[in-house]
């Protein structure tokens, strides 16, 4: 059944992905929840909440405020905490009760922005989806709300067909100063990182590391959304010629993003050795104004479901669809110096995880070890391109898909549904065991951390 | 006292204080039995005590579902992985088209279904949790129970809950748990020399007098926390009578005893030598034990323990008592009476942290103000105490605080401010990880639910630990994130 797990875990849900987005902008995030919510996110969603003060809270909403529609009661006690915590701004996070008895939030919206005088966000998330949409959404209305207007100013990116701005921004002046300063050697074009919270990059030093390959290539990261930046850095974020999209959480507000200011984006993680292909990506978006997903060759999206009506000729289909695929002619891995032949093994190394970050992984692997890849991603994917691999929604899915695996990578809590003597590599991922193998999570933008394994798993004929 | 805090039922005459919107107050104008005014909650990242998940898995061989929205189980997925138990839990995840489809019953059934033919050991018990939402939407349980039974007749199902949007009105989730622990239990012939302990999280320490009394009388002692197998488990049915310590138990182990004709008695932690005394006479008096021969049962079974773990022989009391007058092994006891001990033991620990000042919360103790009097009666400088709302059970502790601790303050742990609350290191020493994460100290007694603390061994070994805690340094972070402290911890 699709919406059974017998053994494996539960992503990280809507509800804990827009408290993780927000976390470190300075709000107060209430989730209408009578317990638990609250429990669930700092214990298994969020690592900065023994260290790193944030205000999260639930209402404690009780049985008979549910059913009598007492609302005054959760408007009153956000409007005495907001007196006492004097937050940057509110955001009302909706639960399965109150989406279930069709809670008015719109309303306690306007009436606490017109009680507090404070922005108020509602985000109607309702447990049932992942921190994918959650913190898509929250980082969707970061941009929409807490990024300042920088229209008049000029942006970094010469965007064919677009009226240039008049009035250069910071980041701009320096730019232009150090490009002359440094000659052609750096072009200083500023970017933002989206999608950047502990659920997909952990608390360790992945993210230092992208904010360092982009500086270090003469790119200027604004802000990133929304972890390690100030409220300040964040309200510039509309200064950048391009934003990268490190995770799909970012899709949304790079998209509001554009609408706002034009901004194209580019989808990648810069993972050695597609970094560079992400580079070229984002010079040439921030040239032709252009967005991208640097890892993705044009190769369509496969949809794999064995729950299918018709299962019988879809999944045939599906599954010749699938070989003709993998023997595809790849100008990218042909470029970049490995014969198709040797890489075509029978059966893939699977990636499963979140959409972005697996993929960059799952390409950086093929080229440097020359072995096929192929992604399974459980989690939502709203957009066509961003997942050249496989949308699953079931453990099912994923198990029977995992019996022709070559090898596979992935969070530890997947190895009970793989094949007991298919390789296996652990890459824990926040989202799906939370901390219990956080220790282990490595900087995922060094794909070197599985050289070992590889080697050892060579003459396994993967 | 949940009714009070959430205005169903009137606070007793006598006290008009206001509840305080402030976290932090002196004791004497903390009102009863709410002293804060409900509001926005903070969750601190102390989570020692144990959730619906740990409990539920003391039921050897049992397997937890759960039926809900994925935010929801998260939480619980994530719980059974750390302890290690990911293999006896599995999940269906709700969506919206669920809730107004009308086929909620036909999943839940398809889907327990789905899970006990993929399951490779057939459990004992499947403990099937349903949520809020099965409640607000009138989900037919009963069929769903029924059905089940009929489609495996040989499986035991339990209808437990997580539905905390109840924990305010009647019995919480916690107390439901508590008593659909023992719902497999089916009626037997008794056994009038077999004794429960229902409804604790923490097996209770071996050498305390309640257990070292009965057993020396000869009743065998069956605890869930305890038992080796499923078949030990469902031989509890054959005791004759229950025993409850821990306050959120004692519904459960009443309900058991009216199903199966058991008897029941509440016997709660307590820290006043008085209450000791006189459960123990209670329960001698219940069970027809001379209390003029108590004190010497005592002593052979104490002794008894110290032979067995000299020799690794279990012997009978019987058997030992002609040994140990010839091997002298009685000098292990020093005619001394139990109170004497205790205050012994705490005139000690006060020598050892002089006026260290002492600082405790509620998720130690169920009684938490009575170990803060306790203390403060024996010379402890107790400066705060954390807690959110008072038990009914504790109301003359609360009026002696008033009295005699006017200026004690008391903090709260949920309210919103608490996020923000100052936690400067002090050299302060803690009983519990509440008080310990808000004081930011590294001593501090790693104590929840009252730690299997009973009697008067229990109040020694709080005094032994406090002067652990004193003398040594604790990994506060490491120890305090970590759930259900007892339970296997895999991170």
């Amino acid at each position: 059944m699709k919406q059974v797990s017998v053994i494996i875990s539960t992503y990280t849900a809507d509800v804990s992905g827009v408290c993780s987005a927000l976390y470190e902008l300075g709000g107060m995030v209430v989730i209408h929840d009578p317990s638990g919510c609250n429990s669930t996110y700092n214990t298994h969603d969020e690592p900065r909440w023994y260290e790193q003060d944030s205000l999260v809270f639930i209402s404690g909403l009780s049985e008979i405020d549910a059913i009598m529609g007492n609302d005054d009661k959760f408007i009153e006690d956000i409007i005495r905490a907001a007196r006492d915590l004097s937050p940057r701004f509110i955001a009302l996070v909706r639960t399965p009760v109150p989406w279930m008895i069709g809670t008015d939030f719109e309303a306690m919206q306007r009436i606490l922005e017109k009680e507090t005088g404070l922005p108020v966000f509602y985000f109607p998330t309702n447990g049932m989806h992942s921190y994918v949409q959650g913190a898509g959404m929250a980082l969707a209305e970061v941009a929409r709300r807490l990024v300042d207007d920088t229209s008049g100013k000029e942006m970094a990116r010469d965007i064919p067909g677009e009226k240039r701005k008049t009035v250069p921004g910071k980041i701009e002046e320096e730019t232009k100063k150090n490009d002359k300063a440094d000659g052609a050697k750096q072009r200083k074009c500023p970017i933002n990182l989206l999608g950047v919270t502990p659920l997909d990059f952990s608390m360790n030093s992945t993210v230092s590391s992208m904010i360092a390959f982009f500086e270090n290539h003469g790119h200027p990261v604004i802000s990133t959304f929304a972890m390690g930046s100030t409220p300040k850095q964040i309200a510039r974020a509309g200064e950048a010629a391009v934003n990268v999209v490190v995770s799909s959480v970012g899709l949304p507000a790079a998209k509001v993003l554009q609408e706002r200011f034009g901004t194209p984006y580019v989808v990648g993680m810069p993972v050695e050795p597609l970094a560079n292909k992400l580079l070229a990506d984002v010079e040439k978006s921030a040239q032709d104004g252009n967005s991208r997903i640097a890892y993705n060759d044009g190769i369509s999206r496969v949809s794999y479901n064995i729950n299918d009506e018709d299962s019988d000729n879809e999944k045939d289909k599906d599954k010749n669809d699938k070989e003709k695929r993998l023997r595809m002619k790849n100008p990218y891995f042909e470029q970049n110096g490995y014969e198709e032949e040797t890489i075509h093994q029978e059966t893939p190394v699977y990636f499963i995880g979140e959409a972005v970050t697996m993929e960059s992984l799952a390409k950086s692997f093929r080229k440097r070890y020359g072995l096929q890849t192929e992604v399974i991603c459980p989690l939502e994917v709203e957009e066509e391109g961003i997942l050249t691999g496989i949308r699953v929604e079931s453990e099912e899915e994923i198990r029977e898909i995992l019996t022709e695996a070559a090898a596979v990578i992935a969070d530890p809590m997947y190895q009970p549904i793989s094949p007991e003597n298919t390789p296996f590599f652990s890459l824990p991922h926040e989202a799906f065991s939370g901390r219990i193998y956080r220790k282990q999570i490595p900087d995922l933008t060094d794909i070197r951390f599985l050289d070992e394994w590889v080697a050892s798993n060579r003459k396994n004929d993967i | 006292m949940l009714e009070m805090i959430h205005g169903t039922k009137k606070m007793p005459d006598g006290d008009r204080l206001l509840t305080s919107e402030r976290e932090m107050i002196h004791m004497k104008d903390a009102a009863w039995p709410v002293p804060f005014r409900p509001g926005l909650e903070y969750n601190s990242p102390a989570h020692g005590t144990w959730n619906i998940v740990h409990t539920g898995m003391l039921i050897p061989g049992s397997h937890q579902i759960y039926v809900c929205a994925d935010n929801c189980n998260r939480g619980v997925v994530l719980t059974a992985a750390e302890m290690n138990a990911v293999d006896r839990f599995s999940t269906i995840a709700l969506c919206e088209e669920d809730v107004t489809n009308g086929g909620m019953e036909e999943l839940v059934i398809d889907g327990v279904a789905d899970i006990l033919h993929k399951l490779k050991r057939k459990p004992t018990v499947v403990l099937l949790f349903t949520v809020c939402l099965h409640h607000f939407m009138g989900c037919d349980l009963d069929f769903i129970y029924r059905s089940l039974r009929e489609r495996f007749p040989g499986q035991r199902f339990v209808d437990c809950y997580m539905d905390p949007i109840m924990q305010k009105d009647g019995w919480t989730p916690d107390q439901k748990l508590r008593k659909g622990m023992y719902d497999c239990l089916e009626k037997r012939d008794k056994n009038r020399k077999q004794i429960n302990i229902i409804g604790n999280d923490l097996e209770l320490q071996p050498d305390c007098e309640m257990l070292l009394m009965v057993k020396a009388a000869g009743y065998r002692v069956k605890d869930i926390t305890t038992c080796k197998d499923f078949e030990e488990y469902l031989s509890m049915a054959e005791s004759f009578l229950n025993i409850s310590t821990y306050p959120p138990a004692k519904m459960g182990a009443e309900h058991l005893s009216r199903r199966l004709e058991m008897d029941h008695l509440y016997l709660p932690q307590t820290f006043h030598y008085e209450e000791i005394d006189a459960q123990m006479e209670r329960l001698a008096e219940y069970l027809k034990i001379p209390m003029e021969w108590e004190e010497e049962l005592w002593n052979r079974e104490k002794t008894r323990q110290v032979s067995k773990e000299q020799t690794g022989q279990e012997q009978t009391i019987w058997e030992q008592t002609g040994q140990e007058l010839q091997s002298g092994n009685r000098w292990i006891y020093r005619n001394m009476t139990a109170h004497k001990k205790c205050e012994e033991a705490l005139e000690e620990t006060k020598k050892r942290l002089g006026d260290t000042p002492i600082v405790l919360d509620a998720s130690a103790v169920p009684r938490y103000l009575g170990l803060a009097r306790f203390l403060l009666e024996h010379g402890f400088s107790v400066i705060r105490i954390y807690g959110d709302s008072f038990s009914p059970e504790e109301e003359k502790d609360y009026q002696w605080l008033k009295t005699h601790a006017p200026e004690l303050e008391i903090c709260a742990t949920i309210h919103a401010n608490m996020r923000v609350f100052p936690r400067t290191q002090r050299d302060v020493l803690a009983i519990g990880q509440k008080a310990a994460y808000f004081h930011q100290t590294s001593h501090f007694v790693n104590m929840v639910e009252g730690g299997g603390l009973y009697g008067y061994a229990g109040i020694c070994r709080l005094a032994e630990m406090m002067r652990e805690a004193f003398c040594e340094t604790k990994d506060t972070k490491d120890l305090i994130m970590r759930k259900g402290l007892g339970c296997e911890s895999c991170i």
